[in-house]
């Protein structure tokens, strides 16, 4: 028992230790005051323009998917409206470092597609000049006469047919098809079908790729009369053969002839940012999910499974396939082994940020609608006037002042442990809104700040509530010294439960709000939590150090703990029964 | 000071108890009222949301001498003075080193003239065709918002039904938290309404605070019932008995705490509301003021009353009350039926006296203290102070005359000496 005795001091001393080091953790973070909202300190505006003409429907969904977008990775309350049916503007408090960063993943439209590459380009070995496809065709084609017979009425617009007799040297610019007229009717592919396209894509696909070049920036471009490049942009449309660029590590720009898409964007069950195990990089994990109804080709069973045939028929093969994000190829990595769980990631050259942000776009969606290349960004001030803050700050200061007399007037000497306690627990809160608006963009609104004043309340009656059990079981007849302990345990337990109601309804509305809201439960959690902190491992070691002392223990008239303020130093009462009490 | 801690001595004994259980029609009856009252003023005065749910007008304003945070502000309060139709809470942030964005409510044609004569006075440089451009905002809280709100409130509230469930043992006690949550919200909408504040984010992030804390409160109140109910029971007290004196025990604790919950957020809506003007501040104290408010009242007067209500059709509970009431009575006069004999009775053999009954009759008994004509098929049986046995068969002769008779108990349960 002597070994086992309860050392309020020692727990004492751990607790500072822990609030020193979350502030030497904030020294390091180097910013002291903490990242206000949009309401208080403003921020970037964007202002997106849609181009043509988008249905309302549409519209309203992309400033939805924006909006998660803004929203999704943390806790920054960002806002977006749409504004006159054709303007979607965004604003994102602070003032944004990485501006163009920012802009992309709001203009971004985030439509990934896995095609198939036919013809590859790079600056040292023009393929097509050969005109030789990559493929090495006769592999792919394997399993076609009975895939073929599958399919029911597609014969006459069949793409695929004239590769089965196709040998793979032919030159392709030789095939006489007529494909590019029949394409993007009626036909039902399956990735089968694409594979067999891509060893031997059709004539005009390649003297559509043979007449393009690439430009630095990733645009393609096309040669005129004159000799000079004007841009050529390609539709990414998702049933044609698209001609398209990527940009390398090294800056060095590759060109594709890219088969039609085989596995959409939409089809990702999830996505998300990491280091992949083994590697430094930061890598985009996507994870193709197999519904039926929103498969891409329309007659595949689902992207998990297109994913697994493209990857068991190209494992081994050296040929390529590329993922391809609005219209510019993002890498083009070649099978090693078959997928059969539908996972898969993007490498290159992601910084942290931009590998989230990729993430983000794609888990939310692509954007029903295009904007304008170029976007409006300017930066805003306040909405809220700057007397507003002060004022807010000034009542809560009134406030808590006004409490903190409170409890000292009507708790003595324990009031001493109310008013350090609040003390502690307002410290620590600055310290978490400082390290959390630095690691996970946490901005404080006005709201905000009101709702951490209005916790003052939940956390003094943590004490309050304590303080009365002390009482109580003093009123029993306990000595101080018991009546602290026993008072805790059954404190302890009403405590524990009626704040783990606060942390649900927290948790919550962080997980199912957006927005404001979700900010708010964020602020709620984390108050309850310091509060649960503070009271475990800061006030009732202190209570329990302060009855060591005889100033309490003796029942002084100060301490808070006299017979005359527990009220039993009164007269007696009349008795209430006859016989006594039972 | 004193007086007030005697009065939670008493209050903690059970000296002094106020009755927030018994007075049924009272407390429902205020209660009905007050939500009565609530939903009336929502129906008779509508909510008035803002431009965040509701959308409105946006004018962009190109100042060329360029602008600065004093004159959004200057621009602000120019605006909401001017009294146009919907434009009384509006929003201004500079934009860029010269421009203003006003965002207002919908405005009409004429409204959006008096803004353009407001900005023209204030900025004499600004031309209304050139500089001026209007756009129509949509709502940044718009349905996806409020469904996705909803979706989780609808979860928050399964899980803590759950959560009180599972901790109390005891569904009646999460009925009775979600009911006085109802109450509560009903009560600071209401308020809200009548009020005619503006609906922003700000005033529904403090309704949903109001969610968790009138809960919260609940929650403590019902753990004093419970354990008064559980582990401190006696044998006299019925389950309202009990649970009288838990609210009573923690009603000290309940003054405490809106004291010191309320004062903070008095001072902020106090500083809002009659210094600033409207705002968001305003919004968030005013809902959190009369959430709070409601809250705590709800779970002093209302839950444990309805607890009580759920609880009393309980066989467990009516036995308890009934044993309660038998153990009251025979505890309030033990000595009732133990004739009492001074130095100067006469001593009269077989004649009985007038003044004593050695076993009072039936009528004698005070009436029913709580009404009605209930059946208490063995409030009788007892067989402790006056209330004799009912005759079961035929009494033969004996000499304790009704007394109860000394009892010769095991050693062990005799108490140490």
């Amino acid at each position: 028992m002597a070994a086992r005795r309860y050392r309020p001091g020692r727990t004492l001393v751990v607790f500072f230790l822990g609030v020193a080091i979350m502030y030497g953790l904030v020294a390091l973070a180097g910013s002291w005051k903490p990242a206000l909202g949009l309401d208080l300190q403003g921020g970037l505006r964007i202002t997106l323009t849609a181009t043509g003409d988008p249905t309302d429907e549409n519209f309203e969904e992309a400033r939805r998917i924006i909006d998660q977008r803004v929203n999704g990775s943390g806790v920054v309350e960002a806002e977006v409206t749409a504004q006159s049916g054709r303007y979607i503007v965004v604003e994102i408090p602070g003032s944004t470092e990485n501006r163009r960063e920012t802009e992309e993943l709001v203009r971004r439209q985030a439509q990934l597609r896995f095609r198939l590459v036919a013809c590859a380009e790079g600056a040292s070995d023009p393929c097509a000049t050969g005109g030789v496809p990559l493929g090495r065709a006769p592999l792919a084609l394997d399993h076609k006469p009975g895939h073929e017979g599958d399919r029911k009425n597609n014969e006459p617009t069949d793409t695929a047919s004239p590769t089965d007799t196709a040998s793979p040297t032919e030159t392709p610019t030789d095939e006489p098809t007529g494909e590019p007229e029949d394409e993007g009717d009626t036909g039902v592919r399956t990735a089968e079908d694409e594979i067999a396209w891509a060893a031997s894509p059709d004539a005009d696909s390649v003297a559509l790729f043979n007449s393009l070049s690439c430009t630095e920036d990733g645009t393609t471009v096309k040669t005129n009369a004159q000799g000079e490049q004007v841009p050529a942009p390609q539709p990414d449309d998702p049933d044609q053969p698209l001609v398209a660029c990527e940009i390398g590590d090294d800056g060095r720009v590759t060109k594709y002839l890219l088969s039609r898409s085989v596995i959409e964007g939409t089809e990702l069950s999830d996505a998300g940012a990491g280091i992949p195990q083994g590697e430094v990089e930061w890598a985009v994990t996507l994870d193709i999910g197999n519904d039926k109804d929103k498969a891409h080709p329309k007659g595949s069973t689902g992207g998990e499974d297109d994913f697994e045939t493209l990857s068991s028929q190209l494992a081994g093969t050296g040929r390529q396939f590329a993922i391809v994000l609005d219209g510019v190829v993002l890498s083009a990595p070649v099978m090693n082994d078959p997928i059969r769980d539908g996972r898969s990631q993007i490498t290159g050259n992601f910084t942290e940020e931009s590998a989230t942000n990729l993430a983000n776009s794609l888990k939310f969606g692509a954007l029903p609608i295009s904007f304008d290349k170029d976007v409006t960004t300017e930066d805003i001030g306040p909405s809220l006037a700057g007397d507003q803050l002060s004022a807010g700050l000034t009542a809560g200061g009134i406030g808590l002042a006004l409490v903190m007399l409170y409890c000292l007037v009507y708790y003595r000497a324990l009031g001493l442990a109310v008013v350090s306690s609040l003390f502690i627990a307002a410290g620590i809160t600055y310290g978490m809104v400082l390290l959390l608006s630095e690691s996970a963009g946490f901005t404080l609104t006005l709201p905000g700040i009101a709702g951490l004043i209005i916790a003052v309340g939940v956390v003094a009656d943590s004490f309050v509530i304590y303080f009365e059990r002390i009482r109580d079981e003093m009123r029993e007849g306990k000595s101080m010294r018991v009546a602290v302990e026993t008072g805790w345990a059954r404190a302890r337990v009403t405590r524990i439960a009626a704040n783990t109601v606060s942390l649900l309804s927290a948790l919550v509305l962080y997980i199912f709000a957006t927005g404001a809201v979700k900010g708010f439960g964020f602020a709620l959690g984390l108050s309850t939590l310091i509060d649960l902190a503070v009271l475990f491992w800061f006030t009732k070691p202190l209570v329990s150090w302060f009855a060591q002392f005889k100033a309490f223990n003796s029942g002084h008239r100060m301490s808070g703990l006299s017979p005359g303020s527990l009220g039993i130093d009164g007269p007696p009462h009349p008795p209430m029964t006859a016989g006594g009490k039972a | 000071m004193g007086k007030l801690s005697r009065v939670g001595n008493d209050l903690y004994n059970g000296h002094r108890s106020f009755d927030f259980i018994g007075r049924k029609p009272l407390w429902y009856g205020i209660t009905v009222i007050l939500v009565g009252l609530a939903i009336t003023a929502v129906i008779v005065k509508p909510l008035n949301f803002g431009v965040e749910f509701r959308g409105g007008t946006e004018l962009k304003i190109t100042v060329a001498e360029g602008v600065d945070q004093s004159s959004a502000d200057e621009l602000r309060e120019s605006i909401a003075d001017a009294g146009i139709e919907g434009a009384a809470n509006p929003s201004v942030t500079t934009a860029g080193g010269n421009s203003l964005v006003l965002t207002t409510e919908s405005l009409s044609d004429t409204g959006e003239d008096e803004a353009e004569d407001v900005i023209v006075g204030l900025f004499p440089s600004v031309d209304r065709v050139d500089d001026i451009s209007t756009q129509d905002v949509g709502p940044s809280w718009g349905r996806e918002v409020a469904e996705r709100a909803l979706i989780g409130i609808a979860v928050f509230l399964v899980l803590v039904v759950l959560f009180i469930w599972g901790y109390f043992r005891e569904w009646k006690m999460s009925v009775a938290a979600l009911l006085a949550l109802f109450h509560d919200i009903t009560i600071t909408v209401g308020v809200y309404a009548l009020s005619g504040f503006q609906v922003t984010p700000a005033a529904v992030t403090g309704l949903l605070a109001i969610l968790g804390f009138s809960l919260y409160d609940t929650v403590v109140v019902f753990d004093k019932v419970r354990e008064n109910t559980t582990t401190l029971r006696k044998s006299t007290e019925s389950y309202a008995d009990a649970a009288n004196l838990a609210v009573n025990q923690t009603l000290v604790r309940s003054i405490n705490t809106s004291i010191v919950a309320l004062i903070p957020i008095g001072a902020i809506l106090y500083v809002s509301a009659v210094q600033l003007g409207a705002s968001s501040l305003q919004d968030l104290a005013l809902a959190q003021f009369v959430g709070m408010t409601a809250g705590i009242y709800s779970s002093v007067f209302l839950a444990p009353r309805i607890l009580v209500q759920l609880k009393s059709t309980e066989t467990e509970v009516v036995e308890q009350a009934r044993r309660a009431r038998a153990k009251k009575r025979a505890m309030a006069d033990r000595y009732a039926s133990v004739p009492a004999v001074t130095r100067d009775t006469p001593v009269v053999e077989g004649e009985p006296d007038p003044d004593r009954t050695g076993r009072p009759a039936r009528a004698e008994r005070p009436a029913d203290t709580d009404g009605g004509n209930t059946a208490r098929p063995s409030d009788e049986a007892l067989g402790k102070g006056r209330v004799a046995p009912t005759q079961q068969r035929r009494v033969a002769s004996g000499n304790s005359s009704g007394r109860q008779q000394p009892v010769r108990q095991t050693r062990s349960k005799r108490g140490k000496k």
